[in-house]
């Protein structure tokens, strides 16, 4: 064999290993959207049908016993309402520490980086005592407002660490020019900072959807959002594995193509700028 | 602009994590040495440190420390291992690696609670989930996954949905490999095993430990894994302590003791978040 014969027998040999790699890693997930078009007759037998005929029958079920809209409106408001929000007091805390540094700048970074560190369940019987005692209970605003305390210390260093890219002359000579602070930000740092603005966004919105630990122990029945609404979905009786399935669908998939698009930012924004 | 304007428009973000992480705290310390059970309200009065007595020599206390760690070792001993070795293979370009990225991706935007009922019934019903077909049709009896072996099906369950985070920041880390320095060893003789250990394994040192610091902090408190499959159980085979704190603030109603653990779990998440900010701290002065 020659060099070049070896070299293509390794390749190709790396390119199967890889796909069966993935595809074994991926065979829960693929497995749950197929059983999410079988019948529970299908769903559950033996051996594993492959090849059958698609019904979308769960999802109109799905809708019909548990309200499925519902939950998915709650999580929708919750999310977009949470990630807005945070995005509103991050900015102008990300503009004021990435252009107007002073001497506690890092400090206040790494003191936020530090609350995220905080283990949520340490915080249970307290946030619940107060949730229970404002009526904020089993309510939206209760749920916005925790989603975004817990996301904004990312937000803030994602948004940071873009705002440290600019050059500090732009915002100098707009300035000069007369410009307000809100044309500043307006007509400015947003048209810079978009994509910068977009993506941490989007991370947010995936992990507001996702939160699952906060909107078990403070949601119920009113502003329960999809996380509850599937783990509603864990008690034994019955097998009901098809609508299981059409519900999980409807709840991760807008987010995992979300997901998709927000990856690099992930890293950044998990790693809080570590590994880039 | 005045001095005044940068510290103003620091404040409402500042403010409010600052409320956010002081008030919950406050509180949690002073409900741990107060008695405060739900269920009897007219029982009050400070009781100094019974509850972290109460908490700590609670017989599930032990079990769910080792649990803790078990889980925690044992996910990123999983998801380090596996991470790499992922990286390294779809680390040079070969047909289809676009789509390999993004369904290697995919399981970890999928909610905590899909994942676990996926696993719970898909997967590991000991009749008709797919492991037990597995199982089967290699002629062995299949498992009673969440039953007989809790704590380990849900090590499962939390490494497949950390593995592709780690796969990910890995990844991210091997682009920017000096890939002169590669070749120049390649030409010089190095075969692939010498490459991995003299190249590759350094290269990826610091994201290791990242990777090890951000799972610490996240996978102390797994609590929507441990909900929707085991309970906790069976017994206390599967708590964990941000499981054991919500049994007893929510199923035994005791704040007082809830709170105690609380603080035992903040001071655990706070060992290994000194660590983390130490080193993203290096990293801001660059």
């Amino acid at each position: 064999m020659t060099q070049i014969q070896k070299n293509l027998a390794i390749q190709t040999l790396r390119t199967a290993f890889a796909w069966l790699v993935t595809l074994l890693l991926f065979f829960p997930l693929g497995w749950l959207i197929l059983t999410a078009f079988k019948t529970e007759l299908q769903a559950i037998s033996v051996p594993p049908l492959l090849i059958f005929t698609p019904t979308l029958e769960n999802f109109s079920i799905v809708q019909d016993r548990s309200d499925y809209l519902l939950y998915a409106q709650n999580s929708l408001i919750t999310s977009v309402a949470s990630t807005l929000l945070g995005l509103a007091l991050a900015f102008p805390a990300a503009y004021s520490m990435a252009f107007f540094r002073s001497k506690h700048t890092k400090d206040i970074l790494m003191w936020m980086l530090s609350t995220k560190m905080m283990p949520a369940v340490g915080a249970l019987v307290p946030i619940y005592v107060l949730a229970q005692t404002s009526g904020l209970l089993d309510s939206r605003t209760g749920l916005v407002i925790v989603f975004t305390l817990s996301n904004l210390p990312i937000m803030v260093w994602m948004l940071y660490s873009h705002f440290k890219d600019i050059p500090n002359e732009i915002l100098e000579a707009s300035r000069m020019d007369g410009a307000t602070l809100w044309q500043e930000f307006r007509h400015v740092l947003l048209p810079l900072t978009m994509g910068g603005l977009a993506s941490t966004g989007l991370l947010c919105l995936v992990l507001s959807w996702n939160e699952a630990f906060w909107s078990l122990n403070l949601s119920a029945a009113k502003s329960g959002t999809l996380a509850t609404l599937i783990a509603s979905y864990s008690s034994p009786e019955g097998l009901f594995w098809a609508k299981l399935s059409a519900a999980s669908f409807m709840a991760i998939g807008p987010i995992v193509v979300f997901g998709w698009f927000s990856q690099k930012q992930l890293v950044q924004g998990l790693t809080f700028g570590a590994v880039k | 602009m005045n001095r005044l304007l940068p510290r103003a428009l620091m404040a409402p973000a500042v403010l409010s994590l600052f409320l956010w992480m002081i008030v919950p705290l406050v509180m949690t310390i002073y409900f741990s040495v107060i008695r405060y059970n739900l269920m009897q309200p007219d029982q009050v009065g400070f009781i100094g440190l019974e509850n972290f007595e109460y908490f700590v020599t609670d017989p599930s206390f032990g079990t769910a420390v080792i649990n803790t760690l078990l889980l925690l070792g044992s996910v990123i001993l999983i998801t380090v291992i596996a991470g790499i070795a992922i990286a390294l293979l779809i680390d040079e370009p070969f047909p289809g690696r676009n789509i390999v990225r993004i369904l290697l991706i995919s399981p970890f935007f999928v909610m905590p609670t899909v994942n676990a009922l996926l696993w719970k019934h898909m997967m590991m019903n000991p009749i008709y989930g797919v492991l037990a077909q597995v199982w089967l049709f290699f002629g062995a009896t299949p498992v009673d996954w969440l039953s007989d072996w809790p704590l380990w099906s849900v090590i499962v369950i939390v490494s497949w949905q950390w593995l592709p985070f780690a796969t990910l920041i890995f990844m991210t880390s091997l682009q920017s490999m000096n890939r002169e320095q590669l070749e120049a060893s390649r030409m010089d003789g190095a075969n692939y095993l010498q490459q991995l250990r003299y190249l590759y394994i350094p290269h990826l040192g610091r994201s290791v430990a990242v990777v090890v610091m951000i799972e610490m902090i996240f996978l102390l408190s797994v609590f929507a894994e441990i909900y929707t499959t085991t309970g906790g159980g069976p017994g206390d085979a599967s708590t964990n302590v941000a499981f054991l704190i919500f049994k007893q603030a929510l199923l035994n109603f005791d704040a007082g003791v809830a709170s105690a653990g609380a603080l035992f779990a903040v001071v655990l998440a706070n060992i290994a978040a000194v660590f983390l900010i130490r080193m993203v701290g290096k990293n801001l002065d660059k």
